[in-house]
């Protein structure tokens, strides 16, 4: 195999953090090959550098054997570098060949356009209306107008970055044939993700990067998920034990829940029913958007609902504040961490105070305790090993994994009856990850009811007990999770994307 | 070029090093100012800080007006200081404050001739309640209807003008006074009368109430629920509902606290240094207090110096009045340079400048451009902070 793009020893410093340090890798033609990392390996600053958004401090890239340097991403694209990022950037109130004769360096004319655009799609099992407007195309298909955006400028080398965190399985598998097929005719793909599972069925090698450098460049078939996470991580991760679910007493019943949403672009949620009972997990999934967070601030009470729709334990908390419901051992963790789960500019220990004050007892007669707030926020940061200097600091100075730790030990700490956790591991590290899935389980163990909303389809097939698919604002009827297939998940789930795109 | 930087935390230095800065820049700014009057600048700072203190000659006379004019800046800034801090914009506590010194100046004088040690406290109550209803107009507004505090608040004094005239040439006129559009004085009223009590410190009730508001807000603000309430909601507004606040019920504890507070001052000072309720009574408390909360960074300690200070602007304002022939505006002019240099430099805060050579590299820029979208972080628009943090 020849080589395509051949990277030597790049290295790029920013204030404080060395980003990339004396990275080496070869691309070759025809190849997919997978970028594996945690967040802050350097895998975004290494495809920056490649894509010409960023400039090495040091180090030598070789395009076909050819010195190459691009200063801009145009000259990247000029000599075969296309990119798919993981962040779409269309306009919605445009159709879908003007979007990509906005991203065009050479003009076509729109008949021209159109026909390329379908000649391409069709080429590629991308299928996709050339006159459709964007702003009615679900996430897979906005990502297929950007892969065919890419297409037309036939490139040698097509950068994808972590692609399938907003599709389906039912799209994942399409992209899957897309990419294969366009690896077969001789274009290489660089494939960035920490989806293992993924990697080891789509790509023909791999480099690890952890902490900026090369770990190894391994062949992903060859491997294990677990190996490979071990040398993305650096130790062994800590899975849950697979334990037998004897379901106990109901704890939250939740009938008819109907919310309509307060935000523009939010779902409004139409009859939701379910049941949680002691000691399991249930688990929500679904692709984002689809009534997620209104779920949410239903539970947590935020959001009032009628008598009758959620009782906890015999008791009609519909109309209660959060308060209300913490008090009677009913927790949340909301999913955006900094100013919704916590105060941007408030310590841990007022942060502790924000949501423990009445089960821990922090204030007596409106008296806040501050001495007991810092010994509370203490034995979160010990218990879940929270990497901070001190419950003093501010809670944005955390990183993400640490101060998701701190909101889910927060809450676990507080010995609830119910706990509902939104995303509990939405943009944190594996290792921290792990942990909070471990710690979900256990808390289960010990009697409590969860509930995970979800959108990491692994996940939540690794600690629920029951899982039920929420979309457009409608819950699946929840099925044990033992027997169950991705697919099935993947179709309830892909629904009302459909039924949308009809509309 | 020079670039604006994030920090990673809000330096803490900077919080209490920028009302310094603010002030030393707006004596310089004042200086060049006053040169252009034909004045020397250095006489007119001596004049304006110095003097009013420290001057053989009137320091006598001005040294106890300090505390009297402190006062009502620092009573009605605390109040308002809670609501700033939420996020609740009470811009009309002048009009608060006229309303309070109509309910408890004429709580007062309905009751004379008779005397009692109960009048006294009973108006200073009178006075807090008038205030807090007339606070309670905006709350209810923006509660039930949504409507803009800021603008309701503020057109409300002047309405509290309007009745002001109304009281003292109808119901509240003198009945010796020969028809004057004014009250009956304090001082011919003993038990109503906020007396000076240590004569030449000018020290009354209003000043100890100020002190003991000092401590009181103090102590609130740290350690009680209703101050932490109003930090987290500050903060941001989805934290606070998840910590289960009322913002209806924030909102109106705000602004009542806020107009109490505001209209406690306003009979302190009818019933004592103005001695009478007239139409010349407002003398813009009100609004320089909302300069003297910003100035004192919303902290009980920084109001009491930022109101002294903000007292000697004005003391030292009329002595450069008639020793040098400054015009009566320049002190507003002054004030308010304060108040901007004071938002300018709060960027500080939040950012540090460094020097940087300009280049290519784009990665270089990045920290520049999130600085320049995030800049109008001052505090006015400090609880707009609610985004995502970052992810890679």
């Amino acid at each position: 195999m020849t080589v395509l793009l051949d990277i030597r020893a790049m290295t790029k410093t920013y204030p404080g953090v060395l980003a990339c340090d004396d990275i080496s890798l070869e691309i070759g033609t025809g190849e997919i090959h997978a970028l594996l990392g945690e967040n802050g390996a350097g895998k975004s600053t290494l495809v920056k550098m490649i894509y010409g958004l960023v400039r090495p401090d040091s180090g030598h890239m070789y395009l076909e054997g050819l010195p190459f340097t691009p200063h801009e991403p145009r000259a990247a694209r000029a000599d075969g570098i296309a990119m798919v990022f993981q962040h779409f950037s269309l306009f919605e109130a445009l159709n879908v060949a003007d979007n990509i004769a906005l991203g065009m360096e050479v003009r076509l004319s729109r008949s021209d356009l159109a026909s390329r655009i379908r000649e391409v799609s069709a080429g590629y099992g991308l299928a996709i209306n050339p006159d459709r407007i964007v702003g009615d195309l679900s996430a897979g298909e906005r990502q297929r107008v950007e892969i065919v955006r890419c297409l037309l400028q036939s490139p040698k080398l097509l950068i994808m970055d972590e692609p399938t965190s907003v599709l389906t399985p039912q799209e994942v598998e399409l992209l899957f044939d897309t990419l294969r097929k366009l690896a077969s005719e001789g274009t290489s793909i660089l494939y960035i993700s920490h989806k293992l599972e993924e990697i080891r069925s789509l790509c023909d090698s791999a480099t690890i990067l952890r902490g900026g450098k090369v770990v190894t460049t391994c062949t992903p078939a060859d491997e294990t998920a677990r190996s490979l996470a071990a040398m993305m991580v650096g130790t062994n991760l800590a899975v849950p034990a697979r334990r037998d679910h004897a379901p106990g007493d109901e704890l939250l019943r939740v009938s008819g829940l109907s919310l309509r949403s307060r935000s523009h672009f939010g779902t409004s949620l139409e009859d939701i029913d379910f049941v949680l009972r002691a000691g399991e997990i249930l688990g929500i999934a679904g692709v984002a958007g689809n009534g997620q967070d209104e779920l949410l601030l239903a539970l947590s009470g935020e959001e009032r609902s009628p008598p009758g729709v959620i009782m906890l334990g015999g008791s009609d908390v519909g109309l209660s504040g959060p308060n209300s419901r913490r008090r009677l051992g009913m927790l949340a963790a909301p999913e955006q961490r900094l100013g919704h789960a916590a105060a941007p500019d408030m310590s841990l220990s007022e942060n502790a105070m924000m949501t423990a004050r009445i089960r821990r007892s922090l204030a007596r007669h409106g008296v806040l305790d501050w001495t007991a707030a810092a010994e509370f926020a203490g034995d979160v940061v010990e218990r879940f090993d929270v990497r901070t200097t001190g419950v003093d600091s501010a809670a944005k100075s955390l990183s993400g994994g640490n101060l998701q730790k701190f909101v889910v030990g927060r809450e676990i700490q507080q010995d609830p009856r119910v706990l509902v956790i939104n995303q509990p591991t939405w943009g944190v590290d594996a290792a921290a990850a792990a942990f909070i899935r471990v710690t979900l389980v256990e808390l289960a163990e010990r009697g409590a009811g969860v509930l995970v909303i979800s959108q990491d389809l692994d996940e939540l097939m690794e600690i629920s007990d029951r899982l039920a698919v929420i979309s457009g604002g409608r819950l699946s009827e929840p099925h044990p999770t033992a027997g169950i297939r991705a697919e099935e998940i993947g179709l309830l789930m892909g629904r009302t994307g459909d039924s949308r795109a009809a509309a | 070029m020079l670039l604006l930087e994030p920090r990673p935390e809000p330096s803490r230095v900077m919080r209490t090093v920028t009302p310094f800065i603010a002030v030393i820049l707006t004596m310089a700014a004042g200086a060049v100012l006053f040169a252009f009057l034909g004045t020397n600048p250095l006489d007119a700072i001596r004049v304006f800080f110095w003097d009013p203190l420290f001057d053989s000659t009137v320091a006598s006379y001005t040294r106890p007006q300090l505390l009297v004019k402190a006062a009502p800046l620092i009573i009605i800034a605390l109040g308002l200081s809670f609501g700033f801090r939420a996020g609740i914009w009470n811009i009309g506590a002048e009009g608060q404050f006229i309303m309070g010194a109509i309910t408890g100046g004429g709580f007062g004088l309905a009751f004379y001739p008779a005397e009692g040690f109960w009048v006294f406290p009973m108006m200073i109550l009178a006075g807090a309640f008038g205030g807090f209803l007339w606070a309670m107009i905006p709350a209810i507004l923006k509660i039930r209807f949504h409507a803009n505090e800021i603008l309701v608040s503020l057109m409300l004094v002047y309405v509290a003008f309007n009745v002001l005239a109304e009281m003292v040439t109808g119901p509240l006129r003198n009945p010796d006074g020969f028809n004057w559009p004014e009250s009956r004085h304090f001082q011919d009223y003993p038990s109503a009368h906020n007396a000076e009590l240590l004569s030449g410190t000018g020290i009354h009730f209003g000043v100890i109430a100020m002190f003991a508001l000092v401590v009181l807000c103090f102590l609130v603000l740290r350690n009680h629920i209703f101050g932490f309430q109003v930090r987290l909601a500050g903060q941001s507004q989805r934290a606070a509902r998840f910590a289960g606040i009322d913002a209806a019920l924030l909102t109106a504890m705000c602004l009542g606290l806020s107009g109490a507070l505001a209209g406690m001052a306003g009979l302190f000072e009818v019933a004592g240094p103005a001695g009478k309720l007239s139409t010349n009574f407002p003398l813009g408390y009100g609004f320089t207090a909302i300069i003297v909360a910003f100035l004192g960074r919303l902290h009980p300690v920084g109001i009491l110096l930022a109101g002294l200070l903000m007292a000697l602007t004005y003391i030292g304002g009329e002595l450069a009045q008639f020793t040098l022939n400054i015009p009566a505006a320049a002190v507003q002019v002054f004030q308010g340079m304060l108040l901007f240099f004071l938002l300018a430099v709060d960027i500080l805060v939040n950012f540090r400048i460094r020097w940087k050579r300009p280049s290519g590299d784009r990665s270089g820029s990045e920290p520049a451009l999130a600085g320049a979208s995030a800049a109008p972080s001052a505090p006015l628009t400090a609880r707009a902070r609610d985004g995502k943090e970052g992810q890679t």
